[in-house]
């Protein structure tokens, strides 16, 4: 029924309502449960006063950003990575300023800005970084930099610690600061290992030149920062097994509550957040947090990284503006799909943890949180999968499952049973091997596995393959009875 | 009379099913056996072992060896004790487990490639806590081996990124250049096939990452090869046994920029810029001033 009075508000509107409908798809959701009866006095309230906004403004396009507002200028390692490069490019500059104005004042600004939590969730990180408590009771607090990244797809992490890596650690500064913490730990995964020495020469040279330590900065502040390591988990990218694999455990996520604002790593209140977040934030605070939401759609501001991966003809990763459609992202910065837009096959937008989306949906769907929210997918950590019509869909999804598998900690049962369940069906199903009931069945395991554990793992191995049986299973089916067939043949 | 022939068919299964048991219990004692008369052959079978269950990780269980038991001794090499003291110094002193990882991947490195028990026992012993929370910790990671490596133990990223771009091509091409599958070293111990999950390059899809234990500590590195063809890949092999240094980081490009040209970040960065900082602070200090005021005033 919801969709229905939904489909009919959207037919009452004129072509260019239904563009700012769509772009306001979170208060469509709101208006969708509504009765009909109401309807006419929405009708009353809200459309008219947009259809003359609208027409009046053309529709902003998104996704032209200059050079002069990326903040990541060293993206690609054309320039000197180290102290000197960073600082003619002007991170460390006036650092002593925005420490000073203080942590209340960095809060706001943050939440002022919008930004949101790039390392998939999409929490507003000012408010996020608000959580922690104003006065100790006695424990210090902790910032804990999320550098392990492991979703398949992702990969722009590993670009700001080798080539940036000085923006993150004047963002540690920073954002430790707005937290009240007296360290920050900077947890990479093992595999980075090149990576973490760029980092930790970068490290040297800032205690060296007395912007971290005792004294940072000249603000008469102590803040240290530290480096830790993984080993190859990729559990350990989930914020409260990150904390057990830092004090020395199994990645194993804690249940929350209570959260790590209160009780985190070591017992004391911490803050999570990725690489890009914290690397993003003396920038923003610099320039502005008008500045930084005039890019991207209400509630998607700013700028953000994307990795294109996959049947592209340049993969690459950059820097664009938030809400850039799909379209563009892929025809301007990758060259487009490889044998051309027709021969897309589906795209999993945000790293392998999201579900799918087809080339129908691709065609003009916007990169931001709400857009992909809103066709049943999510931006995750933007990280763009692209598929072409070469591929072995369900023998791509089936080597997903096989890598949830491999990655689920073992702790709680739904997953660690239901994984490897869902991996041994989609390695029939990529050969047709199974019955036509199996498919209702593999849906029917994640939606047991799916809100049923401890952290979002379980969630993440459920949902590319949901993605899969939802635009798929025709296909599976056809595939099932054609193998089925050729066996009745044979015997 | 049918009564009594359902008795017997089920007293023939009953039999039958004991027999299998018997029979599965025969070779497993047979398994062992062979594990125990041939302890020098115990990596082999470890190395089966861990094929058949597909754990990347490997083993799981400790067995007591002549290379590898509870009788034995390790430490960590004198020039490795400063690297050691470095680690321990990050963490708080009542918190010393939290350097466990570091820790098992330096005594890995020194040991060329694999733990053995003496070394997490070691271990233990220096961070102050029980031997089982190291045991726990080097079967969690998948970077921890727990057997006998090549002295360059590459690993294919099989993940779905790499795999649309042709991992499994690339790990097809290596399985015959070495001649041996997946999860198997060479017979002349330069180098395990492994295979890892996503290693965080997909935009440089497909890739290898090749660990070199050859030179103890001091030359341990840890590189990606990227952007790989089949051919490329068993070149960057090749090049590696001959002892020489190739490319590290992508075969064909520079770093993660598009191939055919800059379509971003073409001119020189510009240089330091902020706000007018000291405003924004006297404007701060003014409205901070102001709202005490205010609730100075509000109280009287």
């Amino acid at each position: 029924m919801f969709t229905r009075t939904g489909r009919g508000l959207l037919r009452t509107l004129s072509t260019a309502n239904r563009v700012v409908a769509r772009e306001n798809g979170d208060k469509l959701s709101a208006i969708r449960t509504f009765r009909s009866s109401e309807i006419s006095k929405i009708r009353a309230l809200t459309p008219v006063s947009r259809a003359y906004a609208s027409v009046e403004a053309p529709e902003r396009t998104h996704g032209n950003l200059s050079d002069a507002d990326r903040i990541f200028t060293n993206l690609y390692g054309r320039h000197d990575p180290f102290l000197k490069g960073a600082m003619a490019r002007g991170d460390w500059y006036e650092t002593k300023k925005l420490v000073e104005l203080g942590a209340d004042w960095i809060v706001n600004e943050m939440k002022a800005s919008g930004l949101r939590g790039r390392g998939g969730a999409g929490f507003p990180s000012g408010l996020k970084w608000s959580f922690m408590p104003k006065v100790s009771d006695g424990r210090p607090s902790y910032l804990v930099v999320n550098a392990d990244e492991s979703e398949p797809g992702t990969c722009k992490d590993r670009e700001i610690m080798r080539h940036d890596p000085h923006k993150l650690l004047e963002g540690c500064l920073i954002a430790g600061t707005a937290m009240r913490a007296r360290a920050a730990y900077i947890y990479i995964r093992g595999e980075y290992v090149n990576e973490r020495l760029a980092l930790e020469r970068a490290l040297a040279e800032a205690y060296a030149a007395g912007f971290l330590g005792k004294d940072a900065c000249g603000t008469g502040l102590d803040f240290d920062v530290n480096i830790h390591y993984g080993a190859g988990a990729y559990i350990c990218g989930e914020e409260t097994a990150l904390i057990e694999s830092l004090e020395g455990k199994q990645g194993k996520p804690r249940l929350k509550p209570p959260f790590p604002a209160n009780v985190g790593l070591y017992g004391c209140p911490t803050t999570v957040t990725n690489v890009e977040t914290v690397a993003v934030a003396p920038t923003i605070l610099r320039r502005g947090p008008e500045w930084f939401a005039s890019f991207g759609r209400k509630n998607n501001a700013g700028t953000k990284l994307f990795c294109i991966s996959g049947h592209v003809n340049n993969p690459c990763t950059v820097e664009e503006e938030m809400s850039i459609p799909l379209k563009d992202l892929i025809e301007k910065h990758c060259g487009g799909v490889r044998g051309g837009w027709d021969n897309l096959l589906a795209v999993i937008p945000g790293g392998s943890s999201v579900p799918m989306i087809t080339k129908d949906v691709c065609d003009d769907v916007l990169m931001d949180f709400d857009a992909l929210k809103g066709v049943g997918s999510g931006l995750g950590t933007a990280a763009v999968i692209v598929m072409d019509k070469s591929t072995d869909v369900v023998d791509a999804i089936a080597r997903l499952s096989y890598f949830y598998k491999h990655e689920s900690c073992g702790q709680c049962t739904p997953c660690r049973e239901g994984t490897s369940w869902i991996y041994n069906i989609m390695k029939r199903l990529v050969k047709g091997d199974a019955r036509l009931e199996e498919v209702e069945m593999l849906q029917e395991i994640t939606k047991q596995i799916e809100g049923h554990t401890i952290c979002a793992l379980g969630d993440a191995a459920a949902w590319p393959v949901q993605g899969l049986l939802k635009n798929f299973s025709p296909l599976i089916r056809e595939r099932i009875t054609a193998s089925s067939d050729a066996k009745k043949i044979a015997a | 009379m049918p009564r009594a022939r359902a008795l017997a068919r089920a007293l023939a299964r009953a039999v039958d099913a004991t027999a299998r048991v018997a029979l599965d219990g025969a070779s497993m004692r047979a398994t062992c056996a062979r594990t125990m008369t041939k302890p020098n052959d115990a990596r082999a079978v470890a190395t089966a072992r861990t094929r058949a269950r597909a754990y990347s990780v490997g083993q799981m269980v400790h067995r007591d060896v002549p290379e590898d038991n509870s009788t034995m001794t390790w430490t960590f090499e004198a020039s490795v004790r400063p690297k050691v003291d470095a680690i321990l110094r990050r963490y708080p002193s009542n918190y010393k487990r939290s350097a466990m990882i570091p820790l098992l991947d330096l005594a890995q490195q020194q040991n060329k490639g694999h733990l053995t028990l003496a070394m997490m026992n070691h271990i233990a012993d220096v961070l102050e806590v029980a031997p089982i929370r190291v045991y726990e910790v080097a079967t969690f990671y998948s970077m921890f081996n727990r057997q006998k490596m090549g002295k360059l133990h590459v690993m294919v990223c099989g993940t779905t990124p790499c795999m649309l771009r042709g991992s499994r091509e690339i790990e097809k091409a290596l399985e015959e250049w070495m001649g041996v599958k997946k999860f198997e070293t060479t017979a002349c111990g330069t180098f395990t096939l492994g295979e890892m999950e996503c290693m965080g390059c997909c935009v440089n899809a497909p890739m290898i990452a090749v660990a070199d234990y050859r030179n103890g500590v001091e030359g341990y590195s840890y590189n990606y090869y990227e952007d790989l063809t089949p051919q490329t890949a068993v070149k960057v092999c090749e090049a590696l046994k001959a002892g020489k240094s190739p490319r590290v980081g992508s075969q064909i490009r520079d770093k993660a920029e598009p191939i055919k040209g800059l379509t971003t970040l073409t001119g020189d960065p510009s240089g330091p810029f902020s706000r007018d900082l000291d405003q924004i602070k006297a404007d701060v200090d003014a409205a901070a001033a102001a709202a005490a005021a205010a609730a100075a005033a509000e109280k009287k």
